[in-house]
């Protein structure tokens, strides 16, 4: 399946959002995600399921003013 | 002292963190200004990069309280949206709120910042608005239910210092009982030490000090002219006057009658 993290197309193999941050790499990373410009909460992700193309942010902490 | 919300601060000079020519430099400038509370940021993450994560170490070391920003929101919905993320990454209810209404000059745009305070106030966030010195705007985030305001001094990065003059004194006079923070535009401390002198109650640096030459030094100096500022304004200034009164007493002066 095909979503858009970050603005780039990524292929995962999961449709469960938790699972596929684990994929994508970001497994053990302070992070927070929005689906589609939704918040999307860390206890909420395992309940998550991904559709093709959705649109998935993922942000850290970053210098900031 | 300064009370924001449910936590009183004693610096006056809060750092942004973004722009220093490395993190070392970045937290010994944090040092350097004396700071109790630093602005921070969302930003995409690479899983390759991990940059986050470094820097959110750096940060949790140097035990300042943060306060995250919206920064680059153009929309009430992007700005509510990273005030959840933000909540939730840096587990404080504290959210600089910027809605940015026009890109050359970076000037909020109020109407969204009202409509986001009032939707993230009555989430239970603890709104820091980043706003223009306008009254009636003033009025309606505190009414949103902000108890804090940041104006601007100038656009962000500018430089410029109080670019309204009357305008911000006006404000101060208006609200003498809110906080108010001014946020943005300052380039050197003599900016800062004005801000302090004319009753504002702290100022937020960023880029004066992080583009500095030297910015663990310029972070030092900006200190400085904080606390000078704060101690004029409670040591009750002089009222300018157009024509010269003698400082020197005249009684007793040689040469007259």
């Amino acid at each position: 399946m095909k979503i858009l993290v970050n603005g780039a197309w990524r292929e995962t193999q999961h449709a469960g959002l938790a699972r596929a941050l684990e994929e994508l790499g970001y497994r053990g990373s302070v992070v927070s995600t929005a689906v589609n410009g939704e918040f999307i909460a860390t206890s909420q992700r395992e309940h998550t399921v991904l559709a093709e193309g959705d649109r998935v942010e993922v942000l850290a902490p970053m210098q900031g003013g | 002292m300064l009370p924001l919300y449910s936590v009183t601060v004693h610096s006056r000079l809060m750092l942004g963190t973004a722009r220093y020519p490395s993190p070392a430099v970045l937290a010994q400038a944090v040092k350097a200004a004396r700071a109790e509370i630093v602005t921070v940021s969302l930003r995409r993450e690479s899983a390759g990069e991990r940059a986050g994560q470094a820097f959110w170490t750096l940060i949790r070391e140097l035990g300042v309280r943060v306060l995250p920003n919206t920064a680059g929101c153009h929309s009430v919905k992007e700005a509510v949206t990273t005030a959840h993320m933000a909540r939730e990454v840096f587990g404080t209810p504290w959210i600089k709120l910027e809605v940015i209404g026009e890109d050359d000059t970076l000037q909020p745009d109020v109407f969204g910042l009202v409509e986001a305070a009032r939707v993230l106030c009555a989430e239970g966030f603890e709104v820091f608005p980043y706003t223009t010195e306008d009254l009636v705007v003033a009025e309606r985030l505190l009414a949103a239910g902000c108890r804090v305001l940041m104006p601007w001094g100038a656009p962000i990065g500018s430089g410029r210092g109080l670019n309204n003059l009357f305008g911000l004194t006006a404000l101060r006079a208006h609200l003498p009982e809110v906080p108010l923070i001014i946020d943005a535009g300052l380039g050197v401390p003599s900016h800062a030490a004005r801000a302090l002198e004319l009753g504002f109650d702290a100022v937020l640096i960023n880029t004066a000090v992080a583009q500095a030459r030297d910015p663990v030094q310029m972070a030092a100096a900006f200190a400085q002219a904080v606390e000078a500022g704060l101690a004029a304004r409670q040591a009750g200034p002089i009222e300018p006057r157009d024509l010269a009164v003698p400082s020197t007493p005249l009684i007793g002066t040689a040469f007259r009658g």
